[in-house]
């Protein structure tokens, strides 16, 4: 008689402590990704649709392909290589233009839009720290964005190469030397290199700066972002007739590139491997000056998440 | 423990105060009333319990700093500030999967049985929702979380009369029970009259008033007098007395009632009426376009 009344507190017992236990440590940070892609489905439909839009393109062009492999094949190997990576290349470009560019709005907007619609009193009822949200938030741009822009040029340029291939074997022509020329593999990994030391640590900061803004600006938060930036420079310049800020934004903004090439000698996506030295990349000082910065940027935007309203 | 526990709570902004010194204990199990005039402090005192704005004194809810453990405080607390902050772009089916995924106590099926009960379908967006199909979808996921508070801001604003009927029944029926604590504040205080076991007028930052509804049935009497009575009412000093109907009514706080009984009629008074009369003792004029006052 007893046990079926002991039995139940018991089991209530358990229940609770299954409620009670804490969900693993990543699980909100992992939902709280999720909800981002879920709001800004511009991170991968813009990609998609300029993909879209070049493949269209690609494919009418390659009416012409069989008469332009015919030519190429009559150059020499260092000449074919060029011409054939030529539209792979572009393809790669487009991506990151397109990516980086959505990448820099997102960031001016991502804490702003929640205080806009006043979401932001939902998303925080929830367990979610202030910590948690803005790393969420840090991760579209420095890790999903690099993430979705290798995915979708690996993916565009897998289908640019088996139309080629298939248009020049319909119209008898070998693909041999499309496959031959086009190192496709060391290509996929100089993009993954550059991406992740180009757009992901060389640029962290620049995204940093630009979701501190956003948690902290009112309303234009893309003046306030660009602005004072510029305004400095001028000031510099005309005080000291120097342009030591500017040139230090300009290195950051364009040195990515710079910084990643210096540490690739010679013709790198012959073989990658040999010739790729990441040490130098990671002796820079910029690099590590930088990241610094983006810690102190996100650290101060928790903070602001944690005292701001909506607006 | 007291659920809720603030002393000395104060807040202002800039020059404004907010919150002048209060002094608040909440004890587990109750449903409490905030009700005051625009601009008395009640969101900022919200605020502050949910830990949303910084604040000065000493404040303890569910025995933890809200402003420095906001994050594990809402594990056991749930809010809903006014209607309509379900971002738009929300889908009903992403709005359970966030929540089952971020929050320990949601029990996904229970919020499923309740939007059943609705015309909300997992496929729409909240843009596509009507103003109260917003709530319900609110609703439905704060009643599902086994929260240990509820603390709702205006809940039923701009809500049209059936659904602000609905809400207050679905929340004693459905999720209302004796070990949970709810704290709501509201200009529509007919509608909680009911519903209320505490209540507490703020204003100016102050708690001017505070008390349990066996409190008021016990201690405060509306008398409708019949026209002769009316000098022997006011000689018992009431707290306020008005016409209607050409009929004067008088408020009495903590007077025989058997004695009043034989002046007129007497009931126990509406929270509004109490409430204006209280804040006409602070010296406020009621102004009929804020709300509570009418």
């Amino acid at each position: 008689m007893n046990s079926p009344s002991n039995a139940i507190p018991e089991s209530r017992l358990g229940s609770q402590v299954v409620a009670t236990a804490a969900p693993p440590a990543l699980r909100p940070l992992y939902w709280s990704v999720r909800r981002e892609l879920w709001e800004n489905r511009a991170l991968y439909l813009a990609p998609a649709a300029a993909a879209a839009l070049f493949l269209a393109g690609f494919l009418v062009s390659l009416v012409h392909y069989p008469a332009k492999m015919r030519a190429i094949q009559a150059l020499d190997p260092m000449q074919q290589r060029d011409l054939i990576a030529q539209p792979y290349e572009f393809a790669a470009l487009l991506m990151m233009g397109v990516l980086f560019v959505i990448a820099i709005f997102y960031s001016i907007d991502a804490f702003q839009s929640e205080r806009r619609d006043r979401s932001i009193l939902f998303w925080k009822s929830m367990p979610v720290s202030d910590l948690t949200t803005v790393l969420s938030k840090a991760a579209i741009p420095i890790l999903v964005v690099p993430a979705l822009t290798f995915v979708f040029t690996i993916a565009t340029q897998w289908i640019m190469l088996m139309f080629s291939s298939l248009v020049l074997l319909a119209s008898g022509i070998s693909p041999s030397t499309l496959w031959t020329q086009l190192q496709w593999i060391p290509m996929s990994f100089m993009l993954l290199y550059h991406l992740v030391t180009g757009h992901m640590l060389w640029y962290a900061p620049i995204f940093c700066w630009l979701l501190l803004v956003s948690a902290w600006a009112r309303r234009a938060a893309i003046l306030w972002a660009f602005v004072p930036m510029m305004a400095f420079g001028i000031f510099e310049k005309i005080v000291l007739n120097t342009s030591h800020f500017g040139n230090f934004i300009g290195g950051r903004l364009a040195g990515g590139a710079e910084t990643v090439a210096s540490s690739v000698r010679g013709n790198a996506e012959l073989s990658p491997m040999t010739h790729i030295t990441p040490g130098r990349f990671l002796e820079n000082p910029g690099l590590w000056g930088g990241l610094l910065c983006a810690a102190i940027f996100l650290a101060l935007a928790v903070r602001l998440r944690r005292q701001r309203g909506p607006m | 423990m007291a659920c809720i526990e603030a002393r000395g709570l104060r807040k202002t902004f800039g020059a404004t105060i907010a919150l002048d010194g209060v002094d608040l204990r909440v004890e587990e199990g109750r449903i409490l009333g905030l009700i005051g005039p625009n601009g008395a402090g009640k969101t900022t005192a919200l605020n502050a319990i949910l830990g949303l704005t910084p604040y000065q004194g000493e404040l303890s809810v569910l025995g933890r700093n809200p402003w420095t453990e906001r994050d594990q405080l809402m594990r056991d607390v749930c809010f809903m500030a006014d209607v309509a902050v379900l971002p738009r772009w929300l889908r009903v089916s992403h709005a359970l999967e966030y929540v089952a995924g971020v929050h320990p106590r949601f029990d996904r099926a229970k919020a499923e049985s309740f939007l059943a009960r609705t015309s909300i379908r997992h496929f729409h967006k909240v843009r596509e929702l009507s103003k109260g199909m917003v709530t319900q979808l609110h609703l439905a996921l704060i009643m599902a979380i086994d929260a240990r508070l509820l603390v709702l801001d205006e809940p039923t604003l701009g809500l049209d009369i059936l659904y602000r009927k609905q809400f207050y029944d679905s929340l004693l029926n459905d999720y209302f029970d004796r070990s949970r604590t709810i704290l709501v504040t509201t200009h529509q205080i007919e509608e909680v009259q009911h519903v209320l076991t505490d209540l507490m007028f703020i204003h100016c930052g102050r708690i001017v008033f505070g008390c349990t509804m066996e409190e008021i049935e016990s201690r405060y009497f509306e008398l409708m007098a019949h026209p002769e009575q009316i000098a022997a009412a006011r000689a018992l000093k009431p707290m306020q007395e008005r016409q209607v109907f050409g009929r004067t009514i008088f408020l009495f706080d903590q007077v025989d009632r058997n004695q009043l009984a034989a002046l007129g009629e007497v009931r126990t008074p509406g929270i509004a009426d109490l409430f204006v009369a209280v804040m006409e003792k602070q010296g406020v004029r009621a102004v009929p376009t804020q709300g509570a006052a009418r």
